[in-house]
């Protein structure tokens, strides 16, 4: 490992231990929030996997569902009946900070109509209103499908990042300081051996 | 702050959506996806992207993980052909190294 390219002056050695035991402690830190965040991460990815199959099976069901709808609707009438929403979504879009990531929170508040359909049901089959009613009942999971796997990206992105950071310190950064501060000492203390030889050979001529 | 959800896909199966609340946005293909996806980004929060979409505009879909919002998540289109699974496991290998969930090789 290369050692820093400073002049072994004692100055140089103080200023040196002081970043080494910043490093250090940084890369205490860091590895620290890495655990935390794997920790997290796992449960979330969890989480993540079972309502994405949830979601996933709910939705073909749902989609199927319709197509035999549409089938037994004449085109127009199924776009004119479908064209009209029959709930107002809003969702509250806030974001939620998991380990200094901040990942979206969203929570969903629909305004049914009072009949709950947006169409007349003379002009459409009973199929088609299973299909949207088990739509909306299915959002709110969707929302929050979209809701945790934002986050397990997120934080997969800033594991690697913080990774990254933790090798860094771990690897090049604390290395290369102990390296450099054990040559500035090495430099001292030879230093000091010569001024202490050549004091003595002073000393030797001078009796 | 309050976010509005929309959906874009291919074909009849996001019309199901419509009436359940959801402003859709029909696109044939990915490139057509992309250009619809570039103007309400900004507009909506929730975005749905049904997965024959979401595949080959994977690299697009990544400059979304940067912010909390807009949040791009794929959904299946019919029968679930495994994309949404998959961008679970290439998180969950980006982060972890190892596989903890999907164990088949």
């Amino acid at each position: 490992m290369a050692r820093l390219n400073v002049n072994p002056t004692r100055m140089e050695l103080k200023k040196l231990k002081a970043r080494l035991s910043t490093a250090v402690r940084g890369h205490k830190l860091l590895k620290d929030k890495s655990d935390e965040m794997i920790r997290r991460f796992t449960i979330l990815l969890r989480d993540t996997k079972a309502l994405r199959e949830g979601v996933e099976a709910e939705l073909s069901d749902v989609l199927k569902q319709f197509s035999i709808a549409r089938s037994v609707t004449p085109s127009y009438e199924a776009e004119t009946a479908f064209a009209m929403p029959s709930v107002e979504v809003t969702a509250e879009c806030e974001t939620e900070s998991i380990m200094g990531v901040d990942v979206p929170k969203v929570t969903l508040s629909s305004e049914k109509r009072a009949d709950g359909l947006p169409y007349a049901y003379s002009e459409i089959t009973g199929e088609a209103d299973y299909s949207v009613q088990k739509a909306s009942d299915l959002l709110p999971k969707m929302v929050q499908l979209a809701q945790t796997e934002k986050a397990v990206r997120m934080l997969a992105e800033e594991i690697e990042r913080n990774k990254r950071r933790v090798n860094a310190l771990e690897y090049v950064m604390i290395p290369q300081l102990e390296e450099t501060i054990k040559y500035i000492k090495d430099k001292l203390d030879e230093n000091e051996r010569a001024a202490v030889v050549r004091l003595m050979k002073v000393k030797n001529k001078a009796q | 702050m309050t976010g509005k959800t929309a959906i874009v896909g291919n074909g009849d199966g996001i019309m199901v959506f419509k009436a359940a609340g959801v402003a859709t946005f029909p696109a044939e293909n990915e490139k057509k996806a992309r250009d619809i996806l570039r103007k309400i980004a900004k507009e909506y929060q929730i975005i749905f992207l049904t997965e024959d979409l979401a595949k080959p505009l994977t690299e697009f879909l990544k400059r979304f993980d940067e912010a909390p919002y807009p949040v791009v998540v794929s959904i299946p289109s019919g029968e679930s052909e495994g994309y949404g699974m998959e961008v679970l496991k290439s998180a969950m290998e980006r982060a972890l190294g190892v596989d903890i969930l999907f164990n088949k090789d």
